[in-house]
C-alpha cells in the first residue's frame, strides 16, 4: 500500500481532500499519464502577468484544461500560441487540488500538420541565418572542372540516374564517387549527415551534391533538418544542393554553396561542358597556330635584315662603293681639268688677241714701215741715229728693202 | 604521347595553358619557340583525345570491415 494514511476506512466517507489527493496519486504514478503527447487545437489560450499560460486543448468532443508554466515555456522551443493552432502538447497529468481540475501540465509544445512545418521551417531559417550560415561570404567558389564530383543521395533514386546522364554526357572525364544516403523518412536526416561527412573525410570529391528528386514537403523535409545543415556548413569540400522541383526550396539550399534547382540542375552546374571545353581545346591550337607564325615571320624578318646587312659589310659591295667613290672623284678631276683648261683657252685667245691688236705688222700693213739699222736690228726712230753712208733695213708687210741713207 | 599519358585533362590544360603563355613571350629564340609550339600542339591533341575518349567512372563509397572508407565501382545497370 503506497499511502496507507490515505486509504479510506470500509464504508467510511471521504473528504474532499482526501479524494482529491488520492485522485491525484492516481494520476501521477500513472506511466502513460505522466509522459503523454496529445494532440489537440489550442483555444480560450491566455498569458497571465506571471508568464504562464493557461489554455485549453481540444478537439471535436471533448477538451482538456492545460497550464503551460514560464520556466517550462523559456525551457522549450515552443511557438508563439495561439488559438486555432493544432499542436502536439507534451508533459504530465495531474491535479489542481484548490479547484479539483484535472489539468496538463505542459513542457512541449510542436505544431503539427501542414502549419507546424511550415513554422518549424521559418523558425529555423531564422535562426541559422542569424548565425550566419547563409552569408554569401560564407559561399565557396565552385571547381570549374572536378576531377572527382561527389554525390549525396539514395541509389534507388530516379534523381540519381538522371545526375549519371547530364554528368555522362557534359563530362565524361570526371569520376563519380556516391555516399549513398536514406533521402526521406526520420532516418534520412542522420544518413545524409553521415554521407556527407564520409564524402569529406575521403577527401577526394572536388565538389558535393546532395539530391533527391520531387516530393511533397514531408518527404523533402530531412533537408530542412538543422542536422543536414550543419553538415552542408561545416563541409570543406563545395555543396551543390539539387532538392526537388524548382519551387522547392529547402533549408539546405540556404546554406549550400550553389541552391540547384533540381538534381540534373546540380549535376550540370558541377561540370563544364564538354563541347566548350573542345571549343577551347580548339581556339587553343589556333592560338598556338598563330603564335607561332608570329615567331617565324619575326624570324624571317630578322634573317632579311641580317642578309642585308651582310651584304651592305661584304667586300664585293665596299669594292662597288671604293670604284663608285674613285669615279666620282675621276670625274671631278676631268671637269676640273676641262674647266681649267676652258679658263686658258680663254686667257690665250685674250692675249692672241691683244698682241694682234698691238703688232706692228698691223702698222705697217696700214703703209707704215718699221727702219732699222742693218748691223745692229735696232730700230731708227730719230735721224740722230743714223748716218750718211749707214746701211737700213726697212721693213714692209710682204719683205724687207736695204737702203743706204743719203743725207739728212 | 607517350611521356603524356599520365597526365590528367587538367594538368595537361594547365600546361597547355603554360605553352601558350611562353610563346606569348615575343623575344624567344626560334628554337625554344618551335619547342613550346610543338608541345602545345601535342597537349591540345592528347586533351582531345581524353575528351573523346572519356567514360564517366561511378564508384560507391562504403565503409570496410575494419571502419575505414573505400571507393569501389559501382554498377547500376
Amino acid at each position: 500500500m503506497l499511502f496507507p494514511e490515505l486509504e479510506p476506512e470500509p464504508s467510511a466517507d471521504w473528504s474532499v481532500t482526501q479524494t482529491v489527493r488520492y485522485l491525484k496519486d492516481l494520476l501521477e504514478t500513472d506511466e502513460e499519464l505522466q509522459g503523454i503527447r496529445v494532440h489537440g487545437e489550442i483555444s480560450g489560450c491566455k498569458v497571465v502577468s506571471s508568464g504562464h499560460c493557461y489554455f485549453t486543448l481540444k478537439d471535436a468532443e471533448a477538451q482538456l484544461q492545460c497550464v503551460f508554466f514560464k520556466h517550462a515555456r523559456l525551457r522549450s522551443s515552443a511557438p508563439e500560441l495561439r488559438d486555432g493552432m493544432a499542436v502536439a502538447a507534451s508533459g504530465r497529468f495531474s491535479l489542481y487540488e484548490r479547484d479539483g481540475k484535472l489539468q496538463l501540465y505542459v513542457e512541449q509544445i510542436e505544431l503539427v500538420g501542414e502549419g507546424a512545418l511550415a513554422t518549424r521551417f521559418e523558425q529555423l531559417r531564422a535562426r541559422l541565418k542569424a548565425e550566419g550560415l547563409f552569408d554569401e561570404e560564407r559561399k565557396r567558389p565552385l571547381p570549374i572542372a572536378p576531377v572527382v564530383v561527389g554525390i549525396v543521395t539514395s541509389l534507388q533514386a530516379a534523381a540519381l540516374h538522371d545526375m549519371l546522364r547530364v554528368l555522362r554526357t557534359r563530362y565524361p572525364l570526371t569520376e563519380v564517387v556516391i555516399a549513398p544516403s536514406l533521402v526521406q523518412g526520420s532516418e534520412a536526416p542522420a544518413a545524409i549527415v553521415q554521407a556527407l561527412d564520409r564524402l569529406n573525410e575521403h577527401g577526394e570529391a572536388e565538389v558535393i551534391i546532395v539530391a533527391r528528386g520531387g516530393g511533397s514537403i514531408e518527404e523533402l523535409w530531412a533537408f530542412n533538418e538543422e542536422v543536414v545543415a550543419r553538415a552542408i556548413s561545416r563541409s570543406r569540400i563545395p555543396v551543390i544542393s539539387g532538392v526537388g522541383h524548382e519551387t522547392d526550396f529547402t533549408i539546405a539550399d540556404f546554406v549550400a554553396d550553389y541552391r540547384a534547382s533540381t538534381p540534373t540542375a546540380a549535376a550540370t552546374k558541377a561540370v563544364p561542358n564538354i563541347v566548350d571545353l573542345q571549343q577551347t581545346l580548339q581556339e587553343s591550337q589556333e592560338q598556338l597556330e598563330v603564335l607561332i607564325e608570329d615567331v617565324l615571320l619575326r624570324c624571317r624578318e630578322d634573317l632579311e635584315q641580317a642578309a642585308r646587312q651582310l651584304e651592305r659589310e661584304s667586300p664585293r659591295s665596299r669594292l662597288e662603293r671604293l670604284q663608285q667613290q674613285l669615279d666620282g672623284t675621276t670625274e671631278t678631276l676631268q671637269s676640273e681639268m676641262q674647266h681649267r683648261l676652258a679658263l686658258q683657252q680663254e686667257r690665250l685667245k685674250g692675249a692672241a688677241l691683244s698682241l694682234h691688236s698691238l703688232s706692228p705688222l698691223l702698222t705697217i700693213a696700214r703703209g707704215f714701215s718699221v727702219v732699222r739699222r742693218a748691223s745692229e736690228q735696232s730700230i731708227v726712230t730719230s735721224v740722230s741715229q743714223v748716218q750718211p753712208g749707214d746701211e737700213l733695213a726697212i721693213e714692209v708687210t710682204d719683205g724687207q728693202i736695204s737702203a743706204r741713207v743719203m743725207t739728212h | 604521347m607517350d611521356a603524356l599519358t599520365p597526365l590528367s585533362y587538367e594538368e595537361a590544360l594547365e600546361k597547355l595553358e603554360q605553352a601558350i603563355d611562353a610563346l606569348q613571350d615575343g623575344r624567344l629564340d626560334l628554337d625554344r619557340a618551335l619547342k613550346y609550339y610543338e608541345e602545345g600542339m601535342k597537349l591540345a591533341q592528347y586533351c582531345q583525345d581524353l575528351l573523346q575518349k572519356a567514360e564517366l567512372r561511378v564508384q560507391q563509397l562504403r565503409v570496410t570491415d575494419d571502419g575505414k572508407l573505400e571507393s569501389e565501382p559501382l554498377d547500376l545497370a
